[in-house]
């Protein structure tokens, strides 16, 4: 149930809640006062022909009005400031939530996934509290007053009443489960139907060269003929339980005057008076408006369930990867080993390993390259050094402790990673370098970027280091965001730098420099480079060569072009050529 | 998925009236006949109700009194007049009922059916506009048009609509009792209804300001998650945990503070104007009450009383109304911007010179209606209508081009190439250098200012632009995948293509291997841009897309940049049995394929500066030589 979970995060909004639908309850009292109030005037003010009782009455309905709008406007206020209140909650908790995921975590849910349920699931539960908060009572305690006061007056006929409550609810029953059922059906196909407007909105250059608008355009008509289909068959169903209703308001009302009006006349005015007949039937409207009142808050709530289910998926996912009970908060050296490690994505869902039985042993201080296939898993391997995802088997050592020993930040600090999807963040160039270190000097930023051979690129730009950067680092081509991206990690200063691919769209010259700065500036650090350029890694002191999760070979680059094939054959591709054109700079 | 319109402000509606009729015109255009049912349907269940409430009101004076005076003076009592009128009011109940459900059900087919000839019409329209249209506007602006705009007409004509009609005759036969029974009266009610009015327009005007504020909080808030989440591995490995939370509290507690302030206002339009309604009801008492008992205007007790019961039924659906009227406003906004999109002007095409098969007959070019694996341009000439076949080479001309994405800027200067049939032209040169701009001419993505393209001695711009497209294939930097079967995927290029010949070129685009190894095949199912491959898995799927289609010429976007040396030297060789024989354009990133190519262009600010094969520039020692040797950086 999403919705028992959702309701945890009611939290300090709690008394705003519970005064939600008492305001709402005045009101309603208020509503049944009223028309008392009207009747007496007509009855008693004008036809008896009294101003003074007019007046007064009168004065008392003003008093009833401003009482109902008081109760009114406390339920519009606090019941806003509930729902809003929730939203604002969920959003926090879940946002926090997702901050404790780890990389596993993360990959299970999408980035537009958790975009969608942090804003339209969190606005459709906001919507139905604030329904349920002013309906879910205000409706049930109107309606138990109406049929108390109809009771009190005639239990013959009131009973009457009930009947046809039974009659509704049980058409309700077998309505809604069809009706909803269909709109299950039928949003998926919408939300499907939307996908594919936005896939050829972003792929139009494809559409468009291929020629296929009018292929795209008939497969796109057929989806929404049948989106169409779907919705009124759902819609027809539920039209019905409005004239179903009123048929049995009227037939109530009808059958009411028949037997009223024969009682009336049989006992001379007695068992039952005109007044009172005239009350019944007030009360009757007001019973089964009641009524479709909590139908609607049924039909949100359902509808509002799945959103629901969905924030509660983000507020359950419990992060895989914890810190220790005693974490140790220094590492040691920079030395890496790997024990026997095997390793699954998914393990427990029957994930296939992508890594089978990895020894390795890296000194403090030592410059590894590792190269190998696409899908060799190279990524995963160095994934687990930081332990953004947890071994399946055997253990990974840096400083020679288990990684799981560590105060994750600790770990992180110290093993930095330049991820191969690099990201850079909309602010200052300077701004995004601190993310390595929050109060580095524009010195220490400047000194890493002259590293990474960043240095020559900002001091060009208009604002140097006060240059804006755009979401996603869209302002900057390919080869300057991956320098910046390694400045950002060296100033971390940290024992282990991993590099993932990361000087893919530098040239080569560039890529060169960058090696060299880090021999001889941070010749202490152990520096595993991942890279498809031999030219890369070839002066590494050892290349690490994976194929398909294992490793095929581990040496120096004239060994391994003596003796492993993989290796020989990847260089004798690329000897000649030293590398790419685009992105130079 | 509704993401689009947050952070946009609501727009004034210039023209309300006129596009209110458009709106009207779209669903009459197939609904017409509905249409006029459906007011007929709610005027009858109208009149119906009301007779009614009639009989309600009646009850006691018509039946129950004179029965009970009959009883009193011991006369027979008979209930048959009161069962003959019940009997009528349920007839006039049944019909009642029958005509609003009448009306419910055409509605739900108006409703979705013009629901659906609007996103029918929406997306032919949009696939018709040129690309200048997708690179001007935000992928999410449009997305919202299919989402929340379309969302805001249903609301209006499903129920907005309706409701006004059915208030409207309830508002006007009212009206005209109230006239009847008291005009004085009858100005007190107005003026009660004029307060209310007031009281709307403050309260609507105070929502819909926060609303906007709250979709502008929410906008931005939506943004800050995105950007964030979609680094949060990035954030993770920085341990950036704390700000990036700190900065999301400051964003969410401003929507909070915003979305309670929209919402309290929003919902406090009922309670205000129902109470203002029961004031209302005590003023007209009151002034009613001095009119009838001191005898004023000939106004009399029971006309009063009667007035009253009706001033109540007035104020119901003027309370009504005023809660559609935002909705309605709301409406309208998305219905400008629906039609805004449709009022956008498709890509022009004035070419008339067709691609065909074609045969060869004693040296004469025949068009087939069968695939010969021959084309030919079908050239019918305007003057005489007689008619040219020229075999399809692939011969491209860029004579004197001058092109700017707007006019004031111009991307590409003067350029001038000539690709022989077969031929494998190469553009180098940084970022920017408009090695992108001259690819997206040849297939007409966008028209040039000045100079001339010509294919095979053709001005593009008489060629029709589908079989110009179809006469080019194209592999692009962002490989962009439909959600569909993988064999779907590949079929893109050649919708008729065989189960084989998917597999060729899946073959030759060395895709088939990994495919093969999927659990279900060519059968896979792709999902969001198939998120499900890898960059390289993506890449190749392209590139067999492309090799399905067999086209005469290609255009490469450098598609091979994130597959690895292995693989892409496999690739490569595919790619190379591709392009034999084919004229190729390719954006450069690797050397292998400059050095393969028969020309390489080097392009720098939109000018070709170099040109000549790898050899011819390396001896030239130029600019090309120092991109190739790295000595000098160009930033």
């Amino acid at each position: 149930m999403g919705f028992k979970r959702v309701l945890k995060e009611v939290k300090e909004y709690k008394l705003a809640s519970v005064v939600t639908p008492l305001s709402m309850i005045l009101e309603v009292a208020m509503e049944m006062v009223v028309p008392y109030l009207m009747a007496s005037i007509i009855d008693d003010g004008i036809y008896a022909g009294s101003m003074p009782h007019i007046l007064k009455v009168g004065l008392w309905m003003v008093l009833a009005a401003l009482v109902g709008l008081l109760g009114g406007l406390m339920g519009s206020f606090f019941g806003a400031r509930a729902s809003a209140g929730l939203a604002k909650n969920l959003r926090k908790s879940m946002y926090e939530n997702i901050q404790t995921f780890s990389f596993a975590n993360i990959d299970r849910f999408s980035t537009a996934g958790l975009v969608t349920r942090l804003t339209t699931d969190v606005t459709n539960v906001q919507n139905a509290y604030q329904m349920m908060l002013r309906m879910a009572f205000r409706a049930p305690s109107s309606m138990i007053v109406a049929l108390c006061m109809a009771f009190y007056i005639n239990a013959r006929i009131a009973s009457i009443y009930l009947i046809a409550l039974a009659f509704l609810v049980v058409m309700m029953f077998i309505l809604l489960p069809k009706t909803s059922k269909l709109f299950s059906e039928a949003f998926p196909k919408y939300d499907a139907l939307n996908a594919s407007v936005q896939e050829n909105v972003s792929a139009i250059r494809v559409v468009k060269a291929f020629v296929r608008e009018d292929e795209q355009t008939e497969r796109f008509k057929t989806a929404s003929r049948n989106l169409y289909r779907i919705f009124v068959k759902a819609e027809n169903i539920m039209v019905i339980s409005m004239p179903l209703m009123s048929a049995t308001v009227y037939t109530t009302i009808l059958v009411i005057s028949w037997i009223g009006a024969k009682l009336i006349v049989d006992s001379g005015n007695t068992a039952l008076t005109t007044g009172e007949l005239m009350s019944l039937l007030a009360y009757c409207m007001n019973i089964l408006m009641s009524l479709m009142m909590l139908a609607m808050v049924f039909i949100m709530i359902t509808m509002s369930n799945a959103s629901a289910k969905r924030i509660a998926e983000v507020l359950n996912e419990k992060s895989d990867l914890t810190n220790p009970e005693n974490p140790v908060t220094e590492v040691q050296d920079g030395s890496v080993s790997f024990r026997n490690v095997s390793f699954a994505y998914n393990y427990k869902e029957g994930g296939k390993p992508v890594l089978r039985n990895i020894n390795l042993e890296i000194a403090s201080g030592e410059t590894i390259g590792i190269m190998g296939a696409t899908g060799s898993s190279k990524t995963s391997l160095v994934n687990l050094i930081s332990r953004l995802y947890d071994v399946t088997e055997g253990e990974v050592l840096v400083g020679g402790r288990n990684v799981k020993e560590y105060d994750l930040e600790t770990l992180r600090s110290n093993v930095s990673v330049v991820l191969q999807k690099n990201e850079l963040f909309s602010g200052t160039v300077l701004e995004n370098l601190r993310w390595g270190k929050a109060d580095a000097t524009v010195e220490e930023c400047s000194r890493a970027c002259k590293m990474a051979c960043a240095d020559e690129f900002i001091d060009k730009l208009p604002g140097g280091y006060e240059t804006r950067v755009e979401q996603g680092g869209s302002n900057f081509s390919g080869g300057q965001k991956q320098r910046l991206c390694i400045a950002r990690a060296l100033l971390k200063s940290p024992k282990v730098l991993i590099l993932d691919d990361s000087t893919s769209a530098v040239d080569t010259a560039t890529d060169a420099r960058i090696r060299k700065a880090f021999r001889e500036e941070i010749p202490g650090v152990t520096k595993l480079i991942i890279a498809q350029r031999i030219s890369s890694i070839q002066d590494a002191d050892r290349i690490l060569v994976l194929d398909e999760g294992r490793i095929a070979g581990f040496d120096t680059h004239e060994n391994l072009l003596k003796d492993n094939e993989i290796y020989r054959e990847v260089y004798e591709s690329q000897i000649g050529g030293s590398g790419d054109f685009d992105e130079v700079g | 998925m509704a993401r689009g319109a947050l952070g946009r402000p609501r727009p004034k509606v210039n023209n309300p009236g006129l596009l209110f009729r458009r709106i009207m015109g779209f669903v009459f255009r197939n609904y017409k006949i509905h249409c006029f049912v459906v007011v007929i349907c709610i005027v009858a269940s109208v009149l119906c109700n009301l007779q009614g409430t009639l009989f309600m009101r009646n009850l006691i004076d018509d039946h129950i009194a004179p029965l009970l005076l009959v009883k009193e003076s011991g006369g027979v009592v008979s209930y048959d007049a009161l069962l003959q009128n019940i009997l009528r009011v349920a007839l006039f109940y049944a019909l009642g009922i029958a005509a609003s459900l009448t009306q419910q059900k055409l509605m739900v087919n108006v409703t979705q059916g013009t629901m659906r000839d609007l996103r029918n019409e929406l997306f032919e329209h949009m696939e018709q506009l040129p690309i200048k249209y997708f690179d001007t506007h935000a992928h999410g602006d449009i997305m919202s048009i299919y989402t929340n705009d379309i969302d805001t007409m249903r609301q209006m004509i499903s129920q907005s609509l309706p409701q006004m009609i059915n208030s409207g005759i309830t508002i006007v036969s009212v009206l005209t009792s109230m006239i009847v029974l008291s005009p004085i009266m009858t100005l007190v009610t107005l003026a009660m209804v004029a307060v209310m009015l007031v009281a709307t327009k403050y309260v609507a005007g105070n929502s819909s300001r926060f609303f906007i504020d709250q979709q502008r909080r929410l906008g931005g808030l939506n943004g800050y998650i995105e950007e964030m989440v979609g680094g949060q591995k990035v954030v993770k490995v920085f341990c950036h945990e704390e700000e990036s939370v700190e900065h999301f509290t400051e964003l969410n507690e401003a929507l909070e503070a915003s979305a309670y302030k929209a919402n309290a206002y929003a919902t406090a339009l009922w309670p205000i104007n129902g109470q203002l309604g029961n004031l209302s009801y005590v003023v007209c008492a009151i002034v009613g009450g001095a009119l009838a008992l001191n005898e004023i205007g000939g106004f009399t007790v029971g006309a009063l009383a009667a007035y009253l019961t009706l001033n109540r039924s007035f104020n119901m659906p003027i309370n009504q109304v005023a809660q559609q009227f935002n909705s309605i406003i709301m409406a309208m906004a998305g219905a400008e911007r629906i039609f805004a999109l449709m009022d956008e002007e498709p890509e022009a095409d004035n070419g008339y010179v067709l691609l065909v098969n074609a045969r060869e007959e004693n040296g004469q070019l025949t068009e087939s209606t069968e695939r010969t694996g021959k084309w030919a341009w079908k050239h019918t000439h305007q003057a005489d209508g007689s008619v040219d076949y020229k075999p399809l080479q692939g011969d491209v001309v860029f004579d004197g081009v001058d092109f700017g994405y707007t006019d004031d800027k111009m991307v590409l200067h003067d350029v001038k190439l000539h690709a022989l049939p077969g031929q494998k032209i190469a553009f180098v040169g940084s970022t920017g250098a408009g090695k992108t701009t001259i690819t997206n001419l040849i297939n007409r993505f966008y028209d040039i200012q000045d100079g001339k393209i010509r294919y095979d001695g053709i001005n593009v711009n008489k060629i029709k632009k589908g079989d110009l497209r179809r006469s080019l294939g194209m592999v692009l930097q962002d490989t962009h995948l439909f959600t569909g079967t993988i064999a779907e995927n590949i079929r893109f290029g050649k919708p008729d293509a065989t189960d084989e010949e998917v597999r060729a070129a899946a073959k030759l685009a060395n895709a088939d291997t990994f495919i093969s190894r999927l659990p279900e095949g060519y059968d896979t199912m792709l999902t969001g841009d198939g998120a499900n491959l890898s960059q390289g898995q993506r890449q190749l799927l392209a590139i067999a897309r492309a090799a399905v289609a067999d086209p005469p010429a290609l255009i490469l976007d450098e598609a091979t940049s994130s597959i690895d040396t292995r693989t892409e030297r496999i690739v490569q060789e595919g790619m190379d049995a591709l392009m034999k024989g084919r004229t190729t354009f390719v954006i450069a990133h690797r050397l292998s394929t400059v050095k393969n190519a028969d020309c390489i262009m080097v392009l720098e600010q939109g000018r070709i500066i170099e040109r000549g094969t790898h050899d011819e520039l390396i001896a030239a020692g130029g600019k090309y030589y120092s991109l190739y040797t790295g000595n000098q950086i160009a930033e």
